[in-house]
């Protein structure tokens, strides 16, 4: 019997809830370790990287204005999701990593993990790190953490899923949302994640995925003004292109998470770190009194 | 309402010794700049001069800095908490001990009423210095990024740079919760109010802290600039304008230095139709005429529902029929000096613009002093969201009125900025305040109030106001790290 004929994916940009290509018609080869080509992706454009962020604020006001069970709760359904999703994912994860199945497994474990470890935080984080102030005066005062808005995410060249997970979810988790660009040469989990966003009740836009190359689209969400956040792990290693977007990322002042000299170990455990540099802390003031 | 004639009631200058020059506070001594230059910092209310003050260049930042490594390897991160805690309780003891020399000084420096310099700032001032201390010994329960694996840990030499328009608070805000964390300080305050950091520094003499601890250079902007990019310099806090808030960002791109900037703000100041208008009135004239207007947190523009717009400004313009401008050592004054010439010229710059524009210009009857730099408290109403005056930080004593008819409106007014400092709201409603706070992007609400300030509470902005806080535990991570 004839061995069946696979029905291939197409690998597809994710904004506003929907996939579509690249407008500029464009894909680049992405392939495994080994050189052997795995898929033709979007190589998306600089009007690509600017949907993405109008996507990206138009969803914000919905998604930080959840409760944070709800949000906490449509997290942990992407985990659930991505479970599903198990063998598809060890199969990107080997394959664009180099990894025998056994590593590459144990690696999707830690991302789904990982995302379960993050959705528990939505209903936590303003516990931790809020707090009422002891003012010495007859008013009562408080403090909130607010989500900072429109976080733009270069996301890990080299760890691409668990990495990936460990920059994503931590923008989102606090009512933020993301315009996340995909690791250039191993993009394709980031496209799977996409799907598996779609279908797990996360609204359309919360999260966006560009595929492609940093030169061509950090440049642009760095200096994007309508951007408020930017996370340059992505450009790990790459000190003077780092700098150059941290440059532009300040004519609006945007918070900056800047590359580590090198990609860190995404297997330690992480702090709140990434949770709080996409948190702004407001203060209230009312008197007290009768 | 007729103003009350109250006899003069000026503090005394005699408890103040100015100096003729000042040299740089350099590892626990004060020593004269390599180069030698001087400048003179006045009496803004008289154009006095005060005193001469030296400039340092880029190697006097260059020594400071020094000192200050040295100080935080060899001394003070030796320290326990404890000791660094007891340090800081001395000083904040000496400032409350020298509490009406420093707010006489601050006043002739600054040009700010003596009932602020002696209410608030001052006594805030010590508070703060209290408040960090406590921290000092506590820092494994300040939380953050750290874990209990990983506890907190100082930057090591944090170069801060100061406004002139609290100047021994700002000066508070950025060493008390500095030093609690165990990091050495070079502080630059700024070239028109430099007084009361020297005196400070004498303080520290006073509480034996430990040489190039705490390190004061002063001069301009240049003398900023060497201290931001000086590459000895780990942390980085600045408190002033959004623009030079933006160049400091550029200038610790791609270094391994932390920045916390406080800068500008166009605060709404929001008035609902069944707010108690007589304390919203109150508020308003708090929320702008406070300090001249030099705030940057200021209620500059103010939102009135429109069914009370009469009677909101009827009653705004008959208060400010009340307010007693002049000589800020005068116990009676409200409203002071303007800092400088130049914070003058751009007062009277944008009030120009506003009037051109085609907002109309409003300010009570009141003689100014014909000496020194002075801006009567002024209302432009009239004021569309497009106008200069609604969009851009004056910093002075002027009000930009707008109106609004539903909440939905307030907010969208309110956000409408790159500025995200402060907001004010005020109604009786108890959910209508909840709401507003929650939409209103801006670091600090004050809801049937404004302008509070305390150190056990975070201050600072959202957007383009900068990042990080000051105040508070929030305050106290700004100094601390994860990572060993």
């Amino acid at each position: 019997m004839a061995e069946r004929l696979a029905v291939k994916k197409t690998y597809k940009l994710y904004v506003g809830g929907k996939f579509p290509r690249s407008e500029s018609g464009r894909s680049y080869e992405v392939t495994d370790a080994k050189g052997g080509l795995l898929a033709n992706a979007a190589w998306a454009s600089r009007k690509d990287a600017r949907d993405a962020v109008v996507a990206a604020r138009k969803a914000l006001p919905g998604w930080s204005g959840a409760t944070a069970y709800n949000r906490g709760q449509v997290l942990y359904r992407v985990a659930e999701v991505m479970e599903g999703r198990h063998a598809q994912f060890v199969n990107e994860v080997a394959a664009g990593e180099g990894l025998a199945r056994g590593k590459a497994s144990a690696l999707v474990d830690e991302a789904i993990d990982r995302w379960v470890w993050y959705a528990g935080w939505a209903d936590k984080i303003a516990q931790v790190v809020g707090s009422s102030n002891p003012v010495a005066g007859p008013y009562f005062d408080f403090s909130v953490p607010e989500p900072t808005g429109v976080v733009a995410v270069l996301a890990p060249q080299r760890s691409s899923l668990l990495g990936l997970v460990s920059v994503l979810a931590p923008v989102i988790v606090g009512g933020n949302t993301a315009v996340l660009l995909a690791s250039a040469d191993r993009p394709l989990p980031a496209i799977t994640l996409s799907e598996v966003l779609a279908t797990s009740d996360v609204p359309g836009g919360v999260v966006n995925i560009l595929t492609g190359t940093l030169a061509d689209t950090a440049p642009i969400l760095a200096a994007h003004m309508d951007v408020n956040a930017v996370d340059l792990t992505g450009a790990a290693g790459d000190a003077e292109q780092a700098r150059e977007l941290e440059l532009a990322a300040a004519d609006n002042l945007k918070r900056v998470v800047r590359a580590p000299e090198a990609e860190p170990d995404w297997i330690a455990e992480p702090g709140l770190e990434r949770i709080t540099a996409y948190l702004e802390i407001k203060t209230v003031w009312h008197p007290v009194g009768v | 309402m007729t103003k009350f004639e109250y006899a003069p009631a000026p503090e005394s200058r005699a408890i103040v010794d100015i100096k003729s020059s000042y040299g740089l506070f350099v590892n626990g001594e004060f020593v004269d700049p390599v180069d030698g230059s001087m400048f003179k910092s006045v009496n803004p209310a008289t154009e006095e001069v005060l005193a001469e003050i030296a400039a340092a260049g880029v190697d006097d930042v260059d020594k400071a800095v020094q000192a200050a490594r040295r100080a935080y390897e060899r001394t003070w991160s030796e320290l326990s908490g404890r000791d660094r805690g007891k340090y800081l309780f001395r000083i904040a003891r000496i400032i409350q001990e020298r509490a009406r020399e420093l707010a006489v000084l601050e006043s002739i420096d600054n040009g700010k009423p003596i009932r602020e310099s002696r209410d608030v700032d001052i006594p805030l001032v010590a508070a703060h210095f209290f408040y960090y201390a406590g921290w000092a010994d506590k820092l494994a329960w300040a939380g953050g990024p750290s874990t209990p694996s990983r506890p907190p840990q100082p930057y090591g030499v944090a170069g801060q740079v100061i406004p002139w328009n609290f100047p021994l608070l700002m000066l508070a805000w950025k060493i008390a919760p500095a030093l609690a964390a165990g990091n050495t300080v070079v502080l630059k305050p700024a070239e028109t109010t430099p007084l009361t950091a020297l005196l400070f520094a004498e303080i520290c003499q006073q509480a034996d802290l430990p040489p190039g601890v705490v390190n004061i250079v002063t001069g301009a902007g240049d003398t900023g600039r060497a201290l931001v990019e000086h590459p000895g310099v780990d942390k980085v806090a600045f408190t002033g304008s959004t623009e030079v808030g933006k160049q400091i960002a550029r200038s610790v791109a791609g270094s391994v230095k932390k920045a916390t900037l406080e800068l500008g703000g166009k605060a709404a100041n929001i008035v609902f139709d069944d707010a108690p208008i007589d304390q919203a009135v109150e508020g308003i004239v708090n929320g702008i005429f406070f300090n001249q207007g030099h705030v940057c947190c200021a209620g500059s523009r103010l939102l009135v529902q429109e069914s009370v717009y009469d009677e909101v400004l009827g009653r705004l313009k008959r208060r400010l029929g009340t307010l007693r401008v002049g000589d800020p050592l005068d116990k009676n004054t409200d409203i002071g000096a303007i800092n400088s010439a130049d914070q003058l010229a751009r007062i009277r710059e944008l009030s120009e613009v506003g009037e051109a524009e085609g907002a109309e210009r409003w300010s009570p009857e009141c003689e100014l002093p014909e000496r020194g730099f002075w801006f009567p408290p002024t209302v432009f109403t009239g004021v569309s969201q497009a106008h200069r005056i609604a969009r851009e930080e004056i910093f002075g004593p002027v009000l930009s009125v707008l109106t609004f008819r539903t909440p939905a409106e307030a907010v969208e007014k309110a956000n409408n900025t790159p500025y995200g400092l402060s907001a004010g709201v005020w109604t009786e409603k108890g959910s209508r305040i909840l709401s507003m706070a929650q939409q209103l992007r801006a670091g600090v609400v004050w809801a049937n109030t404004f302008n509070r300030f305390d150190p056990t509470s975070p201050f600072g902005g959202y957007k383009e106001s900068g990042y990080g806080r000051e105040g508070g535990r929030h305050g106290l991570l700004a100094y601390l790290k994860a990572e060993h």
